[in-house]
């Protein structure tokens, strides 16, 4: 079935996805598979993963949008239904998220014709892993903050410092990466780099350990790094232009390369109520309960919520202010997760107090799993309270805070 | 299959939408809303009877731009257009939070829309004002709990019995009531100058609306008054009560969006510590939890609107959903715009309540958000 909006080719696209989608589903995993690529720890995981997003690519629901001499599928308006239709198809997560969802649309924007033509193709078919290095341990909601300093050095340049909460950077080849290359200004002295992270010379990846107990990110220390001056995205100087386009796409505020798979909220909620209507509770079960119901309708309203905001995006007349919807994409999302999480440790109620590996834990001890993981993402990519001063001031325009 | 690609809010949509928001902003500004209904508390509050304040002169130009008429099919005079146009209409009202009966008129419209009723139709398109009557004195939001009986007389009926909560009805001409008989509930429809209905006014919050217990002491209805015979009368209830939650929704969604904007103006004016107050995160946050409430409810209110025209099957969860994020949105912004204006925001000289008054009445209006909650878990199990 087609949406109703699809224009034909469009609806054609949607029908080949949904068949492929249904056809090429990948076996299960022996072991247990991350949700998400920040829980990506073990070797195996990676593999998988990356074999998946390979077939993913080759069958042409990774950048449909791209242009072709850059490896993409030369379509436009192709890749929303691509990254639907594997949203919705249940299968596993594309790994390179960093990769499809930051890097690739940078270098589009931002990088040189020789950048583009070396560096997407092994992106698109997760052969070459990417990670993200923009936080540090004095640049988090400060983002300008950035210390990492990078020295002009002839046709190259030489790179000191310090980034934390970097995912997949002990899979990645390369790194997108803000430098500080003047202490003069402090948004003008940045500059955007691409540099090598795998097996080099300069560049240490050590793991960070999540409240979860789990690796998946990292810090990541670099030593006299020298990197090209090739490597360089755009103007000395512009590297805070650059990471606003990176940050526009973290944030949902635009389609990247390819996205989808691994996670939907309304299994979540459907999960939810699964778990409320087998759940013991005073003589009945969880879902008898009045204020229970209340809370999860109240979470499905909010479901719903962003689906129909994500509708009305693309609605123009019904949108009072471009950036208005598209900035709300990330608040609402990750608290919507940590609602329901949280509501789902407390739905299971003693059931909630068993974690991962424990054979008697409901839904193999996803709820309390997925609430303390929820953190990640209401603190990633600009935390909350750096969102909602976006909004304040560049939407409703009120003063900044700086 | 393009129909919802804009939720069907197409260029003609958008002409309604843009030609109301331009009228009502020339023809009813805040001033005008202070004067009528804010210029004096004892009036309001304290005076001999209730009073019903509007503007007729506005009322007959609304008449003349076809919005009584907007949803009324073209075959009964009407403009003919669907159910969004009506929900961004309604969302203009709310927006200037206009004390007329059109709000009410567009509830009983979506009734006689269900039930196919033409003639009445007509009359609410040339101008007339209608309201529905359905609550019972228990006040219960199921449509079909009234409390009226309707006794068989020849071809028509006689109406006995109360109906409550009965909203603009000083200012309606037109009355649509629910009504049970021998075999089964009947929807009519009686001029409310009808012999033997008396219209007793509630004393009300909201400055902007009036409400009525009206009581039917043997009220007879000629055959061209009968809207939905018995057993048709649930059915046609049924497929109306989606709409009317957008209407009231709508409604709500365009006060939010007027408590939006005025807050955040004053926060960029209102000067403390040497700073306007919208640069304190205490400030600025909960202003911008203002705005993500109003755009939930207006996100799911077109869906709604739009389900309505186009898949009925999806309507009613959608409309629930949409009712509730409209009441939370209206709760939210009536709390944060009071608190947030500070010592003016809790006087009368400060605009800020005469829409937490109207903000409060429509949360109240078909059920607040608990009880759509409650409705949308029914429906799952249901279904």
């Amino acid at each position: 079935m087609s949406e109703r909006r699809d224009t034909p080719e469009q609806a054609e696209f949607r029908e080949y996805c949904r068949r492929w989608l249904q056809e090429q589903r990948p076996e299960p995993a022996s072991f247990r598979l991350p949700i998400n690529a920040i829980e990506v720890s073990s070797e195996e995981q990676r593999r998988y993963l990356c074999r998946w997003q390979k077939r993913v690519y080759e069958a042409g629901l990774i950048a449909c949008d791209y242009p072709k001499e850059y490896g993409g599928g030369g379509h436009s308006g192709f890749q929303a239904i691509a990254s639907q239709e594997l949203g919705r198809a249940a299968v596993p997560f594309l790994i390179n998220v960093i990769g499809l969802g930051m890097a690739a649309p940078t270098i589009l924007n931002h990088g040189t014709e020789e950048q583009k033509r070396r560096l997407l193709p092994p992106l698109f078919a997760a052969d070459e892993i990417w990670c993200q290095g923009f936080s540090e341990p004095n640049a988090g909601s400060d983002l300008a903050n950035v210390q990492a300093s990078a020295v002009r050095d002839g046709d190259n340049w030489i790179i000191n410092g310090h980034k934390v909460w970097t995912s997949l950077a002990h899979f990645a080849s390369w790194m997108i990466m803000i430098c500080r290359h003047s202490n003069e200004h402090k948004y003008d002295g940045l500059t955007y780099f691409i540099v090598p992270i795998a097996d080099t010379k300069g560049v240490e990846v050590r793991p960070l350990i999540k409240m979860t107990g789990e690796t998946g990110f990292n810090e990541v220390l670099f030593e006299d790094l020298v990197v090209p001056d090739s490597m360089r995205v755009d103007q000395v100087g512009q590297g805070w232009t650059v990471a606003m386009t990176t940050l526009t796409y973290e944030r949902g505020a635009a389609e990247g390369a390819g996205s989808g798979g691994g996670f939907s909220i309304d299994e979540e909620v459907r999960a939810l109520i699964a778990l409320a209507r087998r759940t013991v509770r005073n003589g009945g079960t969880a879902w008898d309960d009045t204020l229970v119901r209340d809370r999860v309708m109240g979470l499905a309203v909010r479901a719903e919520g962003l689906r129909q905001l994500a509708r009305r995006m693309r609605v123009e007349a019904l949108t009072d202010h471009p950036m208005r919807l598209p900035l709300q994409t990330k608040v609402l999302m990750t608290e919507l997760v940590q609602d329901i999480g949280r509501t789902g440790v407390e739905i299971a109620g003693a059931f909630g107090t068993r974690y991962l590996g424990d054979p008697n834990a409901p839904d193999g001890g996803h709820w309390p799993h997925a609430y303390m993981n929820s953190y990640g993402m209401t603190i990633a990519a600009g935390s909350n309270e750096i969102q909602r001063n976006i909004l304040g001031e560049r939407v409703l325009g009120l003063p900044k805070s700086k | 299959m393009a129909l919802t690609k804009n939720f069907g809010f197409g260029p003609d949509e958008q002409m309604v939408r843009d030609q109301a928001r331009r009228f009502l902003r020339e023809g009813f500004g805040i001033e005008a809303l202070r004067k009528l209904v804010a210029s004096d508390h004892r009036e309001a509050y304290e005076g001999a009877a209730p009073p019903a304040v509007w503007d007729q002169s506005l009322w007959a130009q609304m008449v003349e731009l076809g919005w009584t008429g907007l949803g009324v099919p073209e075959d009964a005079g009407g403009v003919g257009m669907k159910t969004i146009a009506v929900a961004a209409l309604a969302e203009e009202l709310g927006r200037v939070a206009l004390p007329s009966p059109l709000t009410a008129t567009l509830v009983a419209t979506m009734v006689l829309r269900a039930a196919g009723a033409t003639a009445w139709m007509t009359r609410i398109a040339q101008g007339e004002a209608a309201t529905l009557a359905c609550t019972n004195p228990m006040g219960s939001w199921e449509l079909t709990d009234t409390d009226v009986q309707a006794m068989p007389d020849g071809d028509g009926v006689v109406l006995n019995g109360t109906a409550a909560f009965v909203q603009d009805a000083a200012k309606a001409t037109i009355v649509v009531v629910a009504a049970r008989g021998p075999r089964g509930l009947g929807l009519y429809a009686v001029p409310m100058d009808a012999p033997g209905l008396d219209v007793a006014p509630d004393r009300i919050v909201d400055l902007t609306r009036d409400q009525a217990t009206l009581t039917f002491g043997g009220v007879r209805v000629a055959p061209e008054g009968i809207v939905a015979a018995p057993g048709e009368a649930v059915a046609a209830l049924e497929r109306a009560l989606p709409a009317i939650l957008v209407v009231v929704a709508a409604d709500l969604c365009g006060a939010a969006e007027w408590q939006l904007q005025t807050t955040v103006d004053y926060a960029k004016v209102r000067v403390q510590f040497e700073r306007p107050i919208g640069f304190f995160q205490a400030v600025k946050h909960p202003i911008v939890d203002m705005m993500l409430a109003v755009d939930r409810a207006r996100s799911l209110l077109y869906a709604a609107a739009c389900a309505v025209d186009h898949e009925p099957g999806d309507a009613m969860r959608l409309a629930r959903m949409a009712k509730a994020a409209a009441c939370e949105a209206g709760a939210y912004c009536s709390d944060r715009s009071v608190q947030l204006h500070g010592g003016i925001g809790f006087t009368w000289e400060c605009d800020v309540h005469i829409y937490f008054k109207r903000q409060k009445h429509s949360e109240a209006l078909y059920g607040d958000a608990a009880f759509q909650r409650s409705k949308l878990a029914a429906l799952l199990d249901a279904a």
